[in-house]
């Protein structure tokens, strides 16, 4: 046995680890980037009304956004259209998509869903009004009008 | 005789990884939403048990399809809407044209005088989104104004330096009394 060794050192150097904690905090973003930025692509246009008496909307798998605005694709017009998801909807779709909302959510945390709605600054309040009759209906009474932060002298 | 492998140096690395880092934190947009948080009412059933509120403690607030704010049948501007509502909110006892006051107790505040009053939101199905909000906006604004001002008399603070019992307190102190009108179809377009 002993001839199979040599005098030399031979053994191969250890790997450094030192860089390992970097390698994890790469992995670690690369994660928080790509699984919460899950967005829907904006059918419609959004430009927000601005005012100053806001409350941050905390807890965002609570809140389920309804879009209203005119739509993108000229095409159709200039008249407002509801996007719910990924697709113009009417309002009778409402109380069908808050019921799937709900479903894919906690037992607990059901009552707490907040409806966020997202409106173009032009829209007539007709469908917006529609819109709160449906949610009214199915009973979802918690709704947030997103805004951006500004002066209502602005809009 | 075999070689030493060198080692690679790692100092580097962290360099790379907050070059990474700085990079993503400037490209993802953590877009946090803000809003006008409400409460919608219950669907009613009937129409006809209305609830009866004497026209001194209404302030009828209403905007047409061209986004004109009337204010007790009064034309108004968006600019004075809020100092209207708060003086409407703000009790003044005696005052027989003023709506009626009551005196509550806290047991933080002690006995505050509320007022009975009531704003009532009326907009028009051809009234624009951006003046609805801002509408929202004014009378809302108007209510922690007031919310502020007892703060400061009772607890000589901000509303927003107070703890969260004290702005419990506050909150219920001044109810935000806004009430949305059923919808109603005025013009014909």
């Amino acid at each position: 046995m002993a001839k199979f060794r040599k005098e030399g050192k031979k053994e191969v150097p250890q790997v450094s680890t030192s860089s390992l904690p970097d390698i994890v905090y790469m992995l670690i973003f690369f994660f928080m980037i790509t699984t919460t930025m899950r967005d829907v692509e904006l059918k419609v246009k959004s430009a927000l009304p601005k005012a100053s008496e806001i409350q941050k909307l905390e807890h965002k798998a609570l809140v389920c956004s309804i879009y209203i605005g005119p739509p993108r694709d000229t095409k159709l017009g200039t008249e407002s259209r509801i996007q719910l998801d990924d697709a113009f909807a009417r309002p009778a779709d409402i109380a069908d998509w808050i019921q799937k909302e709900r479903d894919s959510r906690n037992e607990a945390d059901r009552p707490l869903l907040t409806t966020a709605l997202k409106v173009h600054k032009d829209t007539r309040m007709g469908i917006v009004t529609d819109v709160k009759q449906e949610l009214r209906k199915v009973g979802a009474f918690r709704i947030n009008y997103t805004t951006l932060k500004g002066s209502v002298l602005e809009n | 005789m075999a070689r030493k492998t060198p080692e690679i140096n790692s100092s580097s690395q962290a360099d790379i990884a907050f070059l990474l880092l700085c990079f993503f934190l400037m490209t993802t947009s953590m877009d946090v939403d803000y809003g006008i948080t409400r409460r919608l009412p219950p669907p009613v059933e009937q129409n006809d048990d209305e609830v009866k509120v004497k026209e001194r403690n209404v302030m009828n607030v209403m905007v047409n399809k061209s986004d004109k704010l009337l204010v007790n049948s009064r034309p108004c501007d968006i600019s004075m809407l809020k100092d209207i509502a708060k003086d409407f909110m703000t009790p003044h006892p005696g005052v027989e044209t003023a709506p009626e006051v009551e005196t509550k107790h806290f047991d933080l505040l002690g006995d505050v005088l509320m007022s009975k009053g009531v704003i009532s939101l009326q907009n028009d199905r051809g009234t624009s989104y951006a003046m609805y909000i801002s509408v929202q906006n004014e009378l809302a604004r108007a209510f922690n104004e007031l919310k502020d001002d007892l703060a400061m008399k009772v607890f000589h603070k901000h509303l927003d330096q107070l703890t969260e019992e004290q702005t419990k307190a506050i909150n219920e102190a001044v109810p935000v009394r806004v009430s949305e009108a059923e919808p109603v179809e005025y013009s014909n377009h």
